[in-house]
Formats: C-alpha cells, structure tokens, sequence
C-alpha cells in the first residue's frame, strides 16, 4: 500500500464524523419541522399545553424544558457538596496514595453503572424515603430525580476537578506554606483561585451529562405534562417525554417529540461547547 | 491571644479535613447501596434457565404468580439480541474509531482534523436518546420496522466517538522516535501505521474499546425506538430484537414480571462492572 | 551582649527519608542575628534538607523525620506549630513563583491573607510600599499593582517573593538557591538587596555559586554527605579551609 492510497483511506474514514453528525442535524432539523411550521418556533417553545385529543392537538415544549432545567440545576446543587470533597481527597489530600486510587475506582465504577439500574435504585429505593420522610406523598418527582442525577454526574465533575486541583504547581502551595497558611487556607486561598476556571469546566461538562440523562428521569420524575410547581412536583424531562412517548406517538405528536429532541440537542451541543472551550483555556493558564 | 488565632485556624483547617473524609466516603455509598441491593434481590433468581429461557409472557407470569410459583423463563432472548447488536456494532466501530483515531493522532495540526475532533466530542456529549430518535429516522422509517440492524446503528454511533478519543490518546503518547525508527528503516507510512504504532498502541485502544462496549452494553433509551424489543429468542437481524436493558424496562412496567428485574440487572450490573474493572486493571498493567 | 545569643541554632540535627537514607547527619551550629550565612557544599549534599527544616517544610511529606533539635531564639522549633514557625521564619524558594491569580499588591500581602489577618487600608499601602521599598522593586512596579505578578520579569518576580516573606517580618529568611533560575543581571539586584537586607533579617541561603557565596555572606557552612564539615567565617573558609573536603571543593576538584 503506497502512502497516497494510505492517506486517502484515513481521510475518507475520518470523514464519516462530519457525516453522522450533519446527518443527526439533518433528521433532527427536517423531521421537528412540522410541528414548529404548525405551532410556530417561538409558540413551541413557550406553550405550556401537551394535548394529544384527535382534532385538537396541542404541543408546547416548555414544561418539558423547564423540567429539564429544574432536575439538571437541582442535581448540580446536590452534586457540588460531594464531588468537590472527593476532588480534593483524591486531587490533594491524599494525592497518589492507595486509599485515593480506591476512592477513585469507586467513582469510575459509579460512573459506569447503567442508568436503568440508578432508575431501580431510585424508583425502589429512595423513593420510598422520599415518601416515609413525608417529602412527598407519591415520591416521584422532580426532587427524587435529581438526586439520583447528581449521584450519577458526581464521578465525572469530581475526576476533572481533581485532575486541575492536582495541576495546582507545588511551587505555589511551599510558598503558601512558607508563609504560615494552614492546609485548608491554602485549598481555600490558593488551590481554588488557581484551580478554579478547571473546576468550574468540570461543572459544565457534568451538567450537559444531566441534560440528556433519559432513563433514571423517566422512571422517577413521574411523567405529568405539566410544568412542576414545586421541586416536590412531578413533571417530565425533554428526554424523559421523548422516552415515554416516542413508541406511541405519530404524525404531530412525532414531529413534536423529535423538536423536542432538536431542543436538548442544541442545549447539550451548547453546554458542552462552553466546557470544552473553559477547559482548553484553564489547561493554559 | 495569638495562641487563640492558631487554634482556631488550626481547629478550622481539621475540621475541613474531616468533612472532605466523610463527604469523599459518603460519596462511595451509592455504589455499594446499589450493589447490595441488586445483589441480595437478584442472586437467587440466576438459574440456568435463567440465562437459557426467553421471558415468559405477562399471562404465563400472572399464572405462576397465583399458583405461588416462582416465574418460569429467564433473558435469553435479551441476552442473544444483545450480544447479536454489539457484535455488529463493535465490528464496524472498532475498525472504523481505529482510523479515525489514527487520522487524528497524525494530522493534529490540520483544519479538518480540528474539526473532526470537535465533532467527535459533539457526538461523545450528544444524550442518547437523541441518537435512538436519529437511527429511528435514519433507519427503522425507511426500513418500515424496528430491527436489530437499527439497534447496532445506534450503538456503533455511541461506540464511535469512545473508539476514536482513546485510539487518539493513545497514539499521541507514543514516542516520536517510534515512528521515526520505522521510517528510517525504509517502511512508508501505511506499514509503519500497521506495523508498529497500532501493535504499539494495542493495549490502550483494546482498554477503550472495552470502556465502549462496557459504556453501551446498558444503555436503554436508543434500544427502545430501534430495537424495540422482542419476546422470544431471535436470530435475525431485520426484525425487531430484545437487549438485556430492554428486558429491564420492560419488567420495570409489567406488574407481572417485575421479579425479573433484579436478575437481569445483576448480570447486567456484574458484566459492566467486570469490564470496568478489567479495563482498568489491562490499563494499569500496559502502562508500566 | 545580645549578639552572643544566636538567633537559630542546630543542635544534632538529622533529617532522614528511611530509616537507611539519611539526608543531614547531626549537623549543630549556631546562627548569628543579622548575618548571612551561605551553605555550600555539592549537590545531594543535603543543604536544601537543611533549609527546609528550618521552617518545617518536611512535615508536609510523609516518611521524612526529622531529629534533633532546632532552636529559634531558644525555643525547639520542632515542637512548635508549624504554622506559628513559618510566620516567623520566611522562605524564598529556587523557582520564583509568585501567586498567579493575585496582584502585585496583593501579592505581597499574601502572607496576611493566607492567615486571616486584617489590615486597614493604610496599613496594606504601607505594608506594600515597605516590603517593595527594601526589595528595590517599588520603582519599577508602583504604577502596575494591580496588575498579575506573573507580568514580571524573573528577577522581579522573585524580588516579589523576598518581599511576600519581608511583609511578615520573619526573623530568619531562607532562601533555597534563589538565583538559580536568574539571569546574571537579576542575580546581582538580589545579591545587593541580600546584602543590604541583612540588617532587618537573619539569611540563611543555599547556594551552590561559590562567588556568590564569597560575595554576600559572612559566615558559611560546608555540607557532604548530609555532615556538616566546616563553618565558619566566609574569609577564613575560603582563603584557609581546615577540612581537606573543604578546599577540594572550593578549588573545584569535588561536586
């Protein structure tokens, strides 16, 4: 095989990313354009109505996006007071010691269990605290989902975290020492303000994770269409309605679901852009 | 009243260390909770038959359940559309991720490079359930039925981009002098290419395909607009076809079967985990 | 007679990594006030070992004991607060490394905010006019405080450092190859700063420069093999060295 044929051969390979990703555009952008040529762009994305009566079908995207956003915040609010600990334990605490590279493997194999199987946990599980502790009578909602989320993005917000507290030079933490700061002054002083724009990325990242999470919201949101009141409510995701709905669903219930989809597409591409260029940036710095 | 300052900050910097401990501790909590529970609700439903018989039907299920019997069939079916899906996937992801990969370790300063690269991390962050919408599109309207083939589809998109980031990483640690000795020794690129980075890189890409294949072996939500799921053990791949995590889903909303789940999550959760692990152990031991 | 109570003092000290690796074998010496004192001696020697226990850096690495005694103005440093003993002995290490996500200003008043300590605002202008003032940078950065240490040129960034450990008014300053990573130019600004600083603080500095050595300090120690072989005056040392190591050494026939 000469060099010329060998270098065409990687590059036509090379070229089936740009074509699955345009072709995901592409299905994406043709197949919503129904229900947003019938409903309207901007009305889709406001309506709060999710009626599927023969005759007077009615598809509103906002309750499902408000869904989305209110799990995908609530577990990174409940992720932050478990992954920034893990982060320093493994990132600088007991950096490069066996008890580390235990709490590690833990995490990465947190990280690898199904979704499915947090959706059991959580549905058989936590559900029935949430229900003994009186926080709500059906215990599915938006609450117990987010827990369960946040569980499920702590190993990749907390493995990023550590790789940039563990990039903090040890030039800066003698000298802090040298200066009398105690250990929990400088991760508060030094660590964090150096660290920080790398932290912040890996909160990023693990919230476009959330975003897209589809079987353990499915199974404990609740599945109601209608726009949580409350973080006890029950609701739906954007991907939790496509997953309940999409087998059952045709023509502009269809189109509505793959717009839908098209939404949190954009969102995660969006979200995830945000963290890839932060952390670019804070591996520079 | 200095002494009083350092106390205080020295009682301030203790206690931090002790709630990063018991916080970082607590944070491990969830993965033994969840083994536990799958385990002591799963372990005596694995059986033979268990791995042999395909699901019993909700009727046969309701029948057994009256008369006090434990439900008669396993996953067979789930785990045979499983592995037919995979296997598919991993044919194609693997070769194809390999050269993209390879592509991407050579050519790190080219535009196209840079933006297949970019795209490649589109894809990785892209949920899957968008992925399971798109093969739906893609492939099961146009063949006018769900089918095994558009499962694999769905699961070589999600492998691809896993495929293609650790064959990158991997070769873009290889030292230069590698490729350069098999050059000056008169090889051209291609077979320097075949011969001795790919070998080279052999135990990093071989951990990451099995992370990939260990990352889609679960996932349900593609699986369900695609493969839609089949109740009896099947051998074709036009047809719709069962997965494990299918099976699950399916327990989950069938009164009747629920006391499968807990088996086909075990054997789901042991198999996953076993990859990760041994994943991480080949990792560690190509490494020194 | 107040010169006659030295302001640090080794009294056998040892530093080992194991039990078989001993880095600094019983090493005692006393240490004037407002003096500065070169160690010497080749690399591996354990001179930076030395240093660094001083202010208690091994407590930070598990595995390193230290033993011995080492007295600050007469108190054991070893069974004091490390945070206490590094307020009042400063540290200036051999890359320059001022804090990148702080100011020049703020830089230099980092030791104060590390340890909660709260300054008025007059005191801060103060603090920082001083500490620059006596490290000659304030001249050259006055305009510039707001901005990022990190701006400056290597010398200036480590003129930075000496003043962060200036501004807490430490006793002993130790400097660990402070010129090492400077340019000869920068090399001799802080030469005539150390010189010149000596008389608000007691300097201890590692150097393996023999000119540097001979041109700043007045006393100096000569290390090998983790022993202490000779100190004494810098003169006397380097014109007439008593140990047979000592002037291989300096006459470039050792390290």
């Amino acid at each position: 095989m000469n060099d010329k044929l060998y270098r065409i051969i990687l590059f036509v390979v090379a070229l089936i990313v740009p074509i699955v990703c345009g072709g995901v555009v592409y299905a994406l952008v043709t197949d919503a354009y129904d229900a947003f040529e019938h409903f309207g762009f901007f009305k889709f994305l406001t309506s709060s109505e999710w009626s599927y009566t023969e005759g007077s079908e009615r598809y509103g995207a906002l309750p499902f996006i408000t869904g989305t956003l209110m799990t995908t915040l609530l577990a990174l609010i409940f992720c932050i007071p478990f992954s920034l600990p893990v982060a320093l334990f493994v990132g600088e605490y007991f950096r490069g010691t066996k008890i580390a590279a235990v709490l590690s493997t833990v995490i990465d194999l947190l990280a690898g269990i199904p979704s499915i199987i947090y959706g059991l946990w959580g549905f058989y599980t936590l559900r029935p605290i949430i229900m003994a502790l009186n926080i709500s009578s059906q215990g599915s909602g938006v609450l117990t989902a987010s827990l369960v989320l946040a569980i499920m993005i702590v190993p990749y917000a907390a493995s990023l975290s550590a790789e940039f507290i563990k990039m903090v030079p040890n030039d800066l933490k003698e000298g802090a020492y040298s200066l009398g700061a105690t250990r929990a002054e400088i991760i508060g002083k030094i660590i964090f303000p150096v660290a920080g724009s790398g932290i912040f990325s890996s909160y990023v990242l693990a919230i476009g994770r959330a975003l897209g999470e589809t079987m353990t919201v499915t199974m404990l949101i609740g599945n109601t269409n209608n726009i949580p009141e409350s973080i006890t409510s029950t609701g739906n995701s954007m991907a939790s309605i496509i997953a309940n709905q999409f087998g059952e669903a045709d023509d502009l219930r269809l189109s509505s679901l793959i717009a839908i989809g098209l939404i949190l597409f954009l969102i995660t591409v969006f979200i995830n852009l945000i963290g890839k260029i932060m952390i670019k940036r804070a591996r520079i710095v | 009243m200095n002494k009083l300052k350092f106390r205080s900050r020295l009682a301030k910097d203790k206690a931090l260390l002790w709630a990063v401990c018991f916080l970082a501790a607590l944070t491990a909590v969830p993965l033994f909770a969840i083994l536990g529970e799958v385990f002591l609700r799963g372990y005596d439903q694995l059986s033979w038959s268990f791995f042999t018989e395909p699901t019993p039907t909700a009727y046969k299920a309701m029948k057994a359940i009256e008369a006090g019997e434990p439900i008669p069939g396993g996953i067979a079916n789930g785990i045979i559309g499983t592995m037919i899906m995979l296997g598919m996937a991993v044919v194609f992801a693997v070769p194809v991720g390999i050269l993209c990969g390879a592509y991407l370790a050579e050519n790190p300063k080219k535009r196209f490079a840079q933006v297949v690269s970019y795209l490649t991390d589109l894809l990785q962050g892209t949920p899957s359930v968008i992925i399971g919408i798109v093969v739906y599109i893609w492939v099961v309207v146009p063949m006018k039925g769900y089918s095994a083939i558009a499962g694999s589809v769905a699961l070589f998109i999600m492998m691809l981009p896993l495929i293609i980031r650790s064959t990158e990483e991997t070769m873009k640690i290889l030292p230069a002098s590698l490729k350069e000795a098999g050059l000056a020794l008169g090889g051209n690129n291609a077979r320097v290419m075949l011969k001795v980075q790919l070998p080279a890189a052999f135990g990093g890409i071989f951990t990451g395909v099995l992370l990939a294949i260990s990352r889609v072996i679960g996932e349900t939500a593609p699986l369900m607009f695609t493969a839609l799921g089949c109740s009896f053990i099947r051998f074709s791949i036009d047809k719709p076809i069962s997965a494990v995590p299918l099976l699950i889903w399916e327990f989950f909303n069938d009164p009747n079967l629920q006391e499968l789940i807990w088996g086909a999550s075990l054997f789901l959760l042991l198999f996953v985990l076993t990859l990760n692990l041994t994943a991480k152990y080949l990792a560690k031991k190509w490494n020194q | 007679m107040e010169s006659v109570k030295p302001i640090l003092e080794f009294k056998k000290t040892c530093v080992s990594y194991t039990k078989q690796t001993i880095a600094v074998k019983y090493v005692s010496a006393a240490i004037e006030r407002n003096t500065i004192t070169a160690i010497m001696g080749p690399s591996g020697c354990g001179k930076s070992t030395l240093l660094r226990a001083v202010n208690l850096m091994h407590n930070l690495y598990q595995n390193i004991r230290v033993d011995g005694e080492i007295l600050l103005n007469g108190e054991n440093i070893l069974s004091m607060e490390p945070i206490d003993v590094r307020r009042r002995v400063g540290m200036v290490f051999q890359r320059p490394a001022p804090f990148p996500t702080m100011s020049i200003y703020d830089n230099v008043l980092s030791g104060f905010v590390l340890n909660g300590i709260k300054l008025s605002i007059a005191e801060k202008d103060a603090t920082v006019e001083r500490c620059l003032r006596s490290v000659a940078l304030w001249d050259e950065v006055k305009d510039v405080l707001n901005k990022k240490g990190t701006f400056l040129s290597g010398g200036q960034q480590q003129r930075l450092c000496i003043a962060r450990a200036l501004a807490m008014k430490p006793d002993v300053l130790l400097m660990d190859e402070p010129t090492s990573a400077l340019d000869p130019i920068a090399t001799k600004h802080i030469e005539e700063l150390l010189v010149k600083l000596q008389e608000e603080v007691t300097i201890l500095i590692v150097t393996h420069n023999m000119g540097q050595a001979m041109r700043i300090s007045s006393k100096a120690m000569f290390m090998y093999l983790g022993e202490l072989v000779e100190y004494g005056d810098t003169d006397t040392m380097f014109s007439n060295p008593s140990d047979g190591r000592t002037k291989a050494y300096l006459t470039g026939k050792m390290g």
